[in-house]
């Protein structure tokens, strides 16, 4: 076992019904600072239903999550924004009629202060920081890589830049957990492989990221451990390779699931993962998507 | 001519005001879907205020100037007060309700407004008359007074503000994120509240420049003359395209000029069978016209983007 001090986000039996319907039930896991964090499970089983419950989105009902060593409950989105968690979307959403740059300067809310006052007389701390938003929400651009989109508005951007930017947003918030929701969802190998590039460059810069994803490949090549997730409950923790070989997972994904299986285990036409998963072989994961 | 000439000042006069008062009902609106019916008693209150405060500074032997700038502030200040409040006591706990509900409780604040003023000001007209003499200038055949330039300066001016605080400071921006996706836009740190707390107040000092303008332009105060302005206001916010600004603002002059010209018209147009008193009809002849033919207004988007 790890040290507490060294866990981001631990999450203590949190559960959370919808009516009679439950989406998570009792689920205790923990992320480390600096991991790939990747929670996969099929569609259903309460990934995103816990995206909302980190993020303030939905309020859970029972259990507990603490965060930065800080305890909570019951929290409005804008303040965990503020203690540092970050996410994106499955469905992409994007202030669609704002520029991209604009987008990622809306993410600068949360670290910039001026109000309307400040706003109205144009005083030199407003135009200073405003200043500083434009060039930081530039540089962020850059970082992910749309710099040339800057003006255009972000629903007429590409599916994948729409990606990027959200990412982008999302990094500009300041987070120290980056949560991202099948970021990886519609692209094509050329995009998953940049994307791939595109997240170890974020944890290498020392923000952590939990992972919700499909693409079997991309979770084996880049998390740390992996949660899976069924029918709202965890079945299984651990390094990507232990997981991968769990009896339950196995059974969770091939017990009459199968409609989404293939996704991770049709597209090996690309290079290797990585060294860690060396031995992977696509068959050996089979159904697990 | 000279008729057609004066009934275009006319109506970029009254346009003005109803586009500063449909600011206030298209922002409300495009960030919370909420028609704020009670908006036009807002302005009353302001024009009230305004009058009030005007009297009380002139008896204290202020400088005219003085008294009608500060007379407006302390009107605007109120005003503000006044949105922030009706937000928080009767839309903020029906956030979640169906959307009829806040319509109904709008319309009831609108009509507690109306009684409130009554009880304080009486049901009587009270002339509103500013300090100063208001010199009439000749431009070609038609005349336009100090009091009106001044209206249409002074609303081009606050249009122009209000449009550059909205599209390039970091308020104005949270505003948009959160008109376009709230729940994106609390992630980014947003307080939804605060946004919206922030837009009542801004739609409510515009509200009170306005019942100033209208004050000052007929002269006149009535605790009930807030509820036909407010209407015509509405009106010209969706004719724009309700939840656009630059909508709100179009359709507040377009509304203006369609009202004066007609109202100059009429009586030629139906041989002296109706006459210029008729000129409330176009308003609302504009607003079933929208509805039918066009309900997105002339520069409102089909409302798809909603999450």
């Amino acid at each position: 076992m790890t040290p507490p001090s060294n866990r981001l986000l631990e999450l203590t039996n949190v559960g959370k019904h919808f009516g009679g319907v439950t989406a998570l039930a009792d689920v205790s896991l923990h992320i480390h600072r600096g991991d790939i964090y990747g929670l996969i499970g099929p569609n259903g089983a309460g990934k995103t239903t816990l995206f909302n419950v980190v993020t303030g989105l939905y309020q859970l009902d029972s259990g507990g999550f603490q965060f930065a060593g800080q305890s909570y409950t019951r929290c409005k989105p804008h303040l965990l924004a503020q203690a540092g968690i970050a996410r994106t979307f499955q469905n992409i959403r994007l202030f669609a009629n704002m520029s991209a740059l604009e987008n990622i300067m809306v993410g600068r809310h949360l670290r910039t202060r001026t109000g309307i006052w400040g706003a109205l007389t144009r005083n030199a701390a407003a135009r200073a920081e405003e200043r500083a938003t434009v060039q930081r929400a530039r540089e962020l651009l850059d970082y992910v890589g749309i710099s040339a989109a800057h003006q255009t508005l972000a629903k007429h951007l590409s599916y994948g830049e729409q990606r990027r930017l959200e990412i982008a947003r999302a990094l500009a918030t300041e987070p120290k957990l980056l949560a991202l929701d099948e970021p990886a969802a519609g692209m094509n190998a050329t995009e998953t492989v940049a994307l791939k590039a595109l997240l170890q460059k974020i944890r290498a810069s020392g923000i952590t990221i939990l992972l919700i994803e499909h693409d079997v490949k991309l979770i084996m090549g880049l998390c740390d451990r992996v949660a899976v997730l069924d029918y709202g409950k965890k079945i299984a923790e651990g390094a990507p390779e232990e997981v991968r070989r769990d009896p339950a997972v196995i059974a969770a994904y091939l017990g009459g699931e199968t409609t989404e299986a293939p996704d991770g285990t049709t597209s090996h036409s690309t290079k290797p993962a990585s060294g860690q998963v060396a031995g992977y072989r696509p068959q050996a994961g089979e159904g697990l998507g | 001519m000279d008729i057609f000439f004066q009934q275009i000042i006319n109506g970029l006069v009254q346009g003005s005001v109803y586009a500063l008062v449909a600011l206030g009902y298209t922002m409300v609106y495009g960030i919370l879907g909420l028609i704020n019916f009670a908006h036009g008693e807002v302005v009353m209150i302001g024009a009230m205020i305004a009058l009030t405060a005007l009297q009380a500074l002139l008896a204290a032997a202020f400088a005219p100037v003085l008294a009608v700038l500060f007379s407006l502030m302390i009107a605007m200040a109120v005003c503000m007060a006044l949105g922030y409040s009706i937000e928080r006591i009767a839309y903020r706990p029906l956030r979640h309700a169906p959307r009829l509900a806040p319509l109904i409780t709008a319309i009831g604040v609108s009509i507690v407004l109306q009684n409130l003023a009554m009880m304080i000001w009486g049901r009587e007209y009270h002339s509103f008359t500013l300090p100063f003499t208001s010199t009439s200038h000749h431009l070609g055949g038609a005349v336009m007074n100090d009091v009106q330039i001044g209206i249409v300066i002074v609303a081009l001016v606050i249009m122009a503000g209000l449009m550059w605080l909205v599209h390039h400071t970091r308020t104005g921006r949270a505003m948009r994120a959160v008109a376009e996706n709230p729940a994106a836009a609390t992630l980014m740190g947003v307080d939804i509240n605060r946004v919206i707390s922030v837009t009542f107040m801004l739609g409510s000092a515009l509200a009170a420049i306005a019942g100033f303008m209208v004050s000052a332009n007929y002269g006149i105060v009535h605790y009930y003359m807030g509820f036909m302005l407010g209407l015509k206001a509405f009106t010209a916010a969706v004719l724009g395209g309700i939840g656009n600004l630059r909508g709100a603002m179009l359709g507040g002059v377009l509304l203006g000029l369609i009202e004066s010209l007609g109202a100059g018209y009429i009586g030629d147009l139906t041989g002296g069978f109706l006459g210029s008193h008729y000129q409330d009809v176009f308003a609302f002849f504009v607003l079933i016209a929208v509805l039918v033919f066009r309900p997105s207004g002339l520069l409102g988007e089909k409302l798809a983007e909603r999450a």
